[in-house]
C-alpha cells in the first residue's frame, strides 16, 4: 500500500494540482516580508506547466510551498493548494510528509540538500522505493538500478554503492530526480531539474519527464529559467515578477507573441547560438527587494512602456488572446479588458 | 601588456586524475569482485594564454570538474602537470579563483553574505581598514546585481540563482588573475546571465583577466570564449578558436552537441537522443570511447584510441576527420 493515498472516488476530471491566490510571508524583526503576493494556477492531468522568471521572482517559494516545505519563519498567509480536490496546504507535517514522496515527487534546486552524504545513493533510493512501494530489498535495488538507467547513469549496480559527493554535479541532480520518480507521483514538482545538465542528458531528462506525463498521466509544475527547456518541454508557462504571475498562457504564444513587457525582456536576453554578439540584451535595472516594492506594477521602475497609471495602480491578470496578462499597456487591440 | 612570448597563465600537459572505485573490501575478497578504476580525466594538454577566455563543454561526467578542482589544487593530478605564470599569488603565480558549480555548498550557512566576501578581502589584506572593506563588500554585491543591505542576511535567505551570485562576488573579492568558473551561470536567470557574462567580458578588458569557463550552455560559452575545447569521457576530442568550432566542427561528438541544442525557434520538438546507454568511466568501451554512439565508427574505431591531429583549424580526436 502507499502511504496515505488520496481517495480514489474522486473524478479524475479536475486539475491536479490547483492553486488559489496563495501568499507567503516571512515575518522578520523589521516588519513581514512578503515574497509571493497572490498566485492562482492549476495543473491538469498529464500537464507540464513551466513556471519562468528572473532569479527571486518567487519561482522556488511557489514550489516549496506545494510541497510543504517552507523553510520557517516562512509561511502560507493566505490562499489555497489543492491536490486533486483534497485541500494540502493546512495538512499536519505528518501527512504532508506521506504525500511527499506517494502522491508529489519533489526535484529540488540544490541536489545536495535532497541527498544524505552519509548514506550510498543504493541506500537512500532503496529506502525511498520501499517507503512508497510494497518491494523486498532485492526488488526494490533492481528498481533502483532501472531508474538510475532511465535517468542516464551508467554502470549503476556500481554506481549505487557510490556516495553523492563521488558523483558528478549532474549526477547528483539526475539522482535526485531519480528519487522524486521513485514513489510514482501523481504531481512532479521539478525545481531546475536540468540546470547541471549537458544538454544531450537535459535531453533525455526532459523526453523522461514528458513520458510520464503522457504514460501516467503525472502532472508536472517545472521551474526553470531555461526557456530551451520550456519551449520543448512545457504545455502551458506562468512567467512571475516580484511575487506574481504576470503573464501566463500557452507555450507558443509565450515564446513567439510574448505581450508583457516584462516576458519580451526575458525572451529577449536570451543568448543565440547563431551569432555572438558584443554584448548581450539585459533587462536594465533589477528585481524589486521584498522591503521595498514599488507601487501600481512592480515591474514599472524597469518598463519602457510605464506611465502614471502604472505607477499608481496595479494591473489584474486578464483574458488576452489564448491567454492571460497583468499589464495596462498591452499591444492595442490585444487586450480584451473585463472593466 | 599582453605579451604573446609571455608564460601562458596556465598550461596543462598530459594530466590525468583517477579514482579508485573498487567495490567494499568485502566484496573484493570474498565475492572476488575486482579492483575499479575510474579515470575521470586521462590525458589532457592545453595552454590558457594570458587574457583570453578557454572554455571546456562536454557531458555531465566527462570530467570538467575534476579538472577544474586540480586546477585550483583541491585534487591532486595522478599524473602530468599543470603550470602557471607568475603573478600575484601567494606562491608567487598567479592568483586564482575558482566560482564553485555548487554554489549552496560552497557558502558557510551560519556566516552572513557580508561576512562570506569580506573574507578573502581581510586574508590577503587587499583593503586597508574595516570601513573600506565594508565599501568593498558592497560594491561587490551591486555589481552582481544584489543590493549592499543583503550582507546582513544569511545565504538560506536567498533564492537559487541569489546565491550564485554571491559565490562569483566571492569569487571577484579576492582580485584574482584566473579565475576557473564551473557553471557559474547555471543556476541564473537569462537576464542575470546576460549580466554577468557582460561583467566578466568587462573585467576581462579591463584587467585582462584570463578564465577557464565551463558550462554546459554552448550559447553562453560562445558569447564568452576564445578558445573551446570540447570532452568526452575524460579527453578533449576537439580543441579550436570559438568560431571555428561553432561554425566548422569536426568531431561527430562535438557536432553531435550542436545539435541536441534546444531551439527555441522549434518548440516541442524532439530532440536528436542518445540513443545508446552512455559510457561509463569505469568501463569505457575500446578504441575509441565515442565509438557506441558514433553514426562514422568502423572496424578501426572499435579497436585502435585516434590521436589528437589537425584538422583545418581544429585539433580532433577522431579517426576519420582528415585534413
Ligand atoms: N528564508 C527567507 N527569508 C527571507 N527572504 C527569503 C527567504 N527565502 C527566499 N526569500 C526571498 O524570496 C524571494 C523569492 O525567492 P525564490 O527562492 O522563490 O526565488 P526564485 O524565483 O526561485 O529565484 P532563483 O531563480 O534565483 O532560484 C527572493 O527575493 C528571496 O530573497
Ligand atoms: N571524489 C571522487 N571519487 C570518485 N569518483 C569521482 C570523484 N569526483 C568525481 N568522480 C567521478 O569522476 C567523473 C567525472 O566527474 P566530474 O565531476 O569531473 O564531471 P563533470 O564533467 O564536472 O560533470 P557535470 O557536468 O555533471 O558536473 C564522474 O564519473 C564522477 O563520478
Ligand atoms: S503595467 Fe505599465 S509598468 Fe507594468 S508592465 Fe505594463 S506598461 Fe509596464
Ligand atoms: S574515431 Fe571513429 S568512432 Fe571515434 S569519433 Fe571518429 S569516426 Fe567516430
Ligand atoms: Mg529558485
Ligand atoms: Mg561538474
Amino acid at each position: 500500500m502507499r502511504a496515505a493515498p488520496l481517495p480514489n472516488d474522486r473524478p479524475d476530471t479536475g486539475p491536479v494540482l490547483d492553486i488559489r491566490d496563495l501568499v507567503v510571508e516571512f515575518p522578520t524583526r523589521r516588519g513581514v516580508l512578503t515574497a509571493i503576493r497572490g498566485v492562482s494556477v492549476t495543473v491538469e492531468r498529464g500537464e507540464i506547466l513551466g513556471i519562468v522568471g528572473e532569479s527571486g521572482a518567487g519561482k522556488s517559494l511557489t514550489g516549496a510551498a506545494v510541497i510543504g516545505l517552507l523553510e520557517p519563519p516562512g509561511r502560507i498567509a493566505g490562499g489555497e493548494i489543492r491536490i486533486r480536490g483534497r485541500r494540502i496546504d493546512n495538512l499536519p507535517k505528518r501527512d504532508m510528509m506521506a504525500l511527499r514522496g506517494s502522491t508529489i515527487g519533489a526535484i529540488f534546486q540544490d541536489p545536495l540538500t535532497s541527498l544524505n552524504p552519509l548514506l550510498t545513493v543504493g541506500d537512500q533510493l532503496i529506502e525511498t522505493i520501499r517507503c512508497h512501494l510494497p518491494l523486498s530489498r532485492a526488488e526494490a535495488a533492481m528498481r533502483a538500478i532501472d531508474l538510475l538507467n532511465e535517468v542516464g547513469i551508467p554502470s549503476a549496480e556500481l554506481r549505487l554503492q557510490q556516495y553523492p559527493h563521488q558523483f558528478s554535479g549532474g549526477m547528483r541532480q539526475r539522482v535526485v530526480i531519480a528519487l522524486a520518480l521513485a514513489g510514482e507521483p501523481d504531481l512532479v514538482v521539478a525545481d531546475e531539474p536540468t540546470t547541471a545538465l549537458d544538454v544531450s542528458i537535459q535531453a533525455q531528462i526532459t523526453a523522461l519527464l514528458k513520458r510520464i506525463c503522457r504514460d501516467r498521466g503525472t502532472a508536472v509544475m517545472l521551474v526553470t529559467h531555461d526557456m530551451g527547456v520550456i519551449a520543448e518541454t512545457a504545455d502551458r508557462v506562468a512567467v512571475m515578477y516580484a511575487g506574481r504571475i504576470v503573464e501566463i498562457g500557452p507555450v507558443d504564444d509565450i515564446i513567439r507573441r510574448p505581450q508583457h513587457p516584462y516576458t519580451r525582456g526575458l525572451i529577449g536576453s536570451i543568448p543565440s547560438l547563431v551569432t555572438s554578439h558584443e554584448r548581450l540584451v539585459q533587462i536594465d535595472g533589477a528585481m524589486p527587494r521584498l522591503n521595498s516594492m514599488p507601487a501600481g506594477c512592480a515591474f514599472h521602475p524597469r518598463c519602457v512602456l510605464a506611465d502614471t497609471r502604472c505607477r499608481s495602480t496595479l494591473p489584474p491578470l486578464l483574458t488576452n488572446g489564448s491567454g492571460l496578462a497583468a499589464c495596462w499597456n498591452l499591444a492595442a487591440g490585444n487586450a480584451v479588458e473585463a472593466a | 601588456m599582453t605579451n604573446a612570448h609571455a608564460k601562458p597563465t596556465l598550461r596543462v600537459d598530459d594530466v590525468a586524475c583517477f579514482f579508485d572505485v573498487s567495490p567494499s573490501w568485502f566484496d573484493r575478497t570474498v565475492m572476488r569482485k575486482p579492483q575499479r578504476t575510474l579515470k575521470a580525466v586521462d590525458g589532457l594538454s592545453f595552454v590558457i594564454p594570458r587574457g583570453t577566455t578557454f572554455s571546456i563543454v562536454g557531458e555531465s561526467g566527462c570530467g570538467k570538474s575534476t579538472l577544474a578542482r586540480m586546477v585550483v589544487g583541491l585534487y591532486q593530478p595522478t599524473r602530468g602537470t599543470l603550470s602557471f605564470a607568475d603573478g600575484s599569488g601567494r606562491d608567487g603565480f598567479v592568483r586564482t579563483q575558482m566560482i564553485f558549480q555548487d554554489p549552496f555548498a560552497s557558502l558557510n550557512p551560519r556566516w552572513r553574505v557580508g561576512a562570506i566576501i569580506a573574507e578573502p578581502i581581510k586574508q590577503m589584506a587587499l583593503r586597508p581598514s574595516g570601513v573600506e572593506t565594508q565599501a568593498r563588500v558592497r560594491q561587490l554585491l551591486e555589481t552582481v546585481g544584489l543590493s549592499g543591505q543583503d550582507s546582513n542576511r544569511y545565504p538560506h535567505e536567498f533564492s537559487g540563482g541569489q546565491r550564485q551570485r554571491i559565490s562569483i562576488a566571492r569569487a571577484l573579492a579576492a582580485e584574482p588573475e584566473f579565475l576557473v568558473c564551473d557553471e557559474p551561470t547555471s543556476a541564473l536567470d537569462v537576464s542575470v546571465q546576460a549580466q554577468i557574462l557582460n561583467l566578466l567580458k568587462d573585467l576581462q578588458r579591463e584587467l585582462g583577466l584570463t578564465y577557464l569557463f565551463i558550462s554546459h550552455n554552448l550559447a553562453a560559452v560562445r558569447h564568452v570564449s576564445d578558445r573551446v575545447a570540447v570532452m568526452y569521457l575524460g579527453r578533449i576530442v576537439e580543441e579550436a578558436a570559438t568560431d571555428e568550432i561553432f561554425e566548422r566542427p569536426q568531431h561527430p561528438y562535438t557536432r553531435f552537441l550542436l545539435d541536441t541544442v534546444p531551439n527555441l525557434d522549434r518548440p516541442n520538438r524532439d530532440r536528436m537522443q542518445a540513443t545508446v546507454d552512455l559510457p561509463s568511466p569505469i568501463d569505457p568501451p575500446p578504441g575509441c570511447a565515442y565509438n557506441p554512439r558514433c553514426p562514422l565508427a568502423t572496424d578501426i574505431c572499435r579497436t585502435a584510441a585516434p590521436e589528437s591531429h589537425p584538422v583545418g583549424g581544429s585539433l580532433v580526436r577522431c579517426h576519420h576527420a582528415i585534413a
